[in-house]
């Protein structure tokens, strides 16, 4: 039996919910009434990535962004997907009943990545200041 | 394994095809000639459709942990698709223009989104289902705004980006309450298990979630507002794929989920489903009445098919089904080939958008002229046709399965129906104007690659109209692999 009721599982997410809040909290406020603050014009705008938060809502910036995002993205979902991989990897001959099944899977998904990689790089996605990219 | 590697056969030519054409699209100097990729890309397909056909000689069953299967089912849409896609590559090689160097990219995006279909139509996983379904989309979204130049292009695909995610977030919601309500996402055990359900509340919740997603990817009546302003923004050798192939793969899925996964819930999909049926051919046929270009009225005119479609799903499980597929195959036929023959009149940028702009072309161009009045007849379903049949077939099946007052709607609709497809037969055939510098126009050139295209759909439309015999014992096998 447990003794501890049901619901009460979910106190260390409340416990977490609450650390959250409070550190995140207490930062700007620790910051906001300690801190020295002398704000100028530049020490306000948009910080280096980042669109000006007021403005005409059709002005134009560069497709580029989106660009590297995606490409972010892809990539980091990409390395997500290897973790569970490495996990199991021990177990998977036993699992797919096939001693480098399991090898070979991994293979071929690296090798869309590479696809993905080499594609990318003909086709000067990278290639920020000769503009030579076919957008 | 090995056996399980088969039965994917397919969709991995498809892909391995793909990243060929990818490959050697990025090779490529940047200014130089992509048509050539066709050679890989025709091939991969047909590479493809010979191993739907291969899969035959395996025994139906699934692989990779019950995630993929192969039926008679799936190869009857494997082999739809694959042709269907080789046709719209042929049509595209003629069709576009020489000088766009995006062709690597279309080649590249057809072959993954047919990937995508093909998988969709085999999946029985609800996730692998869902990917599937991305897969196809996301392809389609980017072939939607292939001229990125006009401002009808981005438009078309934005839209159909923006509500085609939302739709699909309905389907994931509904896969995901599936879960919650029987503790699995594959279909089998889902079948299983909801069939010994005691509650069905969420159940039912999930299946309309699902129906969200699925009836706006083939464009049925309350989800159908994308379709024209697609169809119009997008090049027409992209509609002509983006009319038939998807809808082919969604509407699979929806026989799957409708009569594998919740046949139990047949008394209450089934009103669900006539009423929508009678509403997308009612307003399908209504709006087309009043077009004046003549993609967009071949738009509403597919969403008017979609419903004689659905009528078929009143029908019981065999009838049902095979009637189903039967008018998906007829439909693909008619409706690519309708739509190659407008690319070839209206031009690759549509210089002659317009109901009016097609006077004539009988006296212009014979064959392309009688060819669009052919692929009309069928549209209305006038006997030696593949649309006769589709339609006989679909509307048998909601007469034997007790809607009657369904079918009546159906052959109501199928008079409107013929009033704008007459109306443009017409118009094709009338003597240009005196004065008018019809005769001016320049004679659609016909190559060997959008002939041949032609030629396939033409025939695939006449055979089915002649003898459909084999095409509809395949489709009744498909049935009968579906139970």
């Amino acid at each position: 039996m447990n003794p501890i009721p049901y619901h009460w599982q979910y106190l260390p997410l409340l416990i977490q919910i609450v650390v959250a809040f409070g550190l995140g909290t207490s930062m700007i406020l620790g910051s906001r009434f300690v801190g020295r603050h002398r704000n100028s014009k530049t020490k306000l705008a948009a910080y280096e990535c980042g669109v000006e938060a007021v403005g005409d809502a059709r002005g134009r910036f560069s497709v580029r962004y989106y660009m590297v995002a995606m490409l972010f993205i892809l990539f980091d979902v990409e390395a997500v997907f290897m973790m569970p991989w490495a996990v199991i990897y021990r177990k998977l001959p036993e699992i797919t009943g096939s001693r480098f099944f399991g090898f070979w899977e991994m293979i071929v998904y690296l090798g869309f990545v590479a696809v993905g990689i080499f594609y990318i790089v003909r086709k000067g996605i990278l290639d920020w200041s000769l503009d030579k990219a076919d957008l | 394994m090995n056996t399980d590697l088969l039965r994917i056969l397919p969709e991995t030519i498809l892909v391995v095809a793909g990243i060929l054409v990818m490959l050697i699209d990025a090779s490529l100097p940047p200014r130089a000639q992509r048509r050539g990729l066709i050679w890989v890309a025709a091939p991969g397909t047909m590479l493809a459709l010979w191993a739907s056909l291969i899969q035959l000689r395996l025994d139906p069953g699934t692989a990779f942990f019950g995630a993929v299967e192969t039926s008679p089912f799936t190869i009857f849409f494997h082999v739809l698709i694959c042709g269907i896609v080789l046709v719209a590559l042929l049509l595209a090689y003629d069709t576009l223009p020489r000088d766009s160097h995006h062709q690597g990219e279309f080649y590249a995006l057809v072959l993954f989104g047919a990937s995508g279909m093909c998988l969709l139509t085999g999946a029985v996983e609800l996730l692998v289902v869902f990917i599937a379904l991305e897969i196809s989309s996301i392809s389609t979204y980017i072939l939607a705004g292939y001229r990125k130049h006009t401002g009808k292009g981005p438009e078309a695909a934005i839209k159909y980006f923006l509500l085609g995610s939302f739709a699909t977030g309905f389907l994931l919601y509904g896969i995901a309450l599936i879960f919650g309500a029987t503790g699995s996402t594959q279909i089998y055990e889902v079948a299983h298990k909801a069939a010994s359900a005691q509650n069905h509340t969420f159940i039912v919740l999930a299946l309309m979630l699902m129906l969200v997603g699925i009836l706006f990817k083939v464009s049925a009546a309350p989800f159908h507002v994308w379709t024209p302003d697609v169809y119009e923004g997008a090049p027409s050798p992209v509609v002509a794929l983006l009319s038939t192939a998807p809808k082919a793969a969604a509407f699979a899925l929806l026989l799957r989920v409708l009569y594998q996964m919740l046949p139990d819930l047949r008394s209450l999909w089934m009103p669900l489903l006539w009423v929508i049926a009678a509403a997308s051919m009612t307003i399908g046929n209504l709006a087309a009445l009043r077009q004046q270009n003549v993609k967009r009225m071949l738009a509403y005119s597919s969403i008017a098919h979609a419903g004689y479609l659905l009528a078929a799903f009143a029908g019981l499980a065999d009838k049902g089904i095979a009637a189903a597929a039967f008018y998906i195959a007829a439909y693909a036929a008619m409706n690519v080939g309708i739509f190659a023959v407008v690319t070839l009149i209206s031009g690759y940028d549509e210089h002659l958008p317009l109901v009016a702009d097609f006077r004539g072309v009988l006296y212009r161009s014979p064959l392309l002229g009688s060819l669009l009045i052919f692929f009309l007849i069928s549209l209305i379903g006038i006997p030696f046709t593949g649309g006769f049949f589709g339609k006989f077939y679909s509307f048998s099946a909601a007469v034997g399965g007790g809607a009657v007052v369904l079918a009546i709607i159906g052959l109501l609709n199928s008079g409107v129906a013929a009033a704008y497809y007459v109306r443009l037969a017409v118009t094709v055939a009338q003597k240009p104007e005196n004065g008018m510098s019809q005769a001016a126009l320049p004679v659609p050139q016909i190559g060997v690659a959008v002939g041949a295209a032609l030629l396939f759909t033409v025939g695939a439309t006449l055979w089915l109209g002649i003898a459909p015999e084999p095409i509809l014992r395949a489709a009744e096998n498909a049935a009968h692999a579906l139970q």
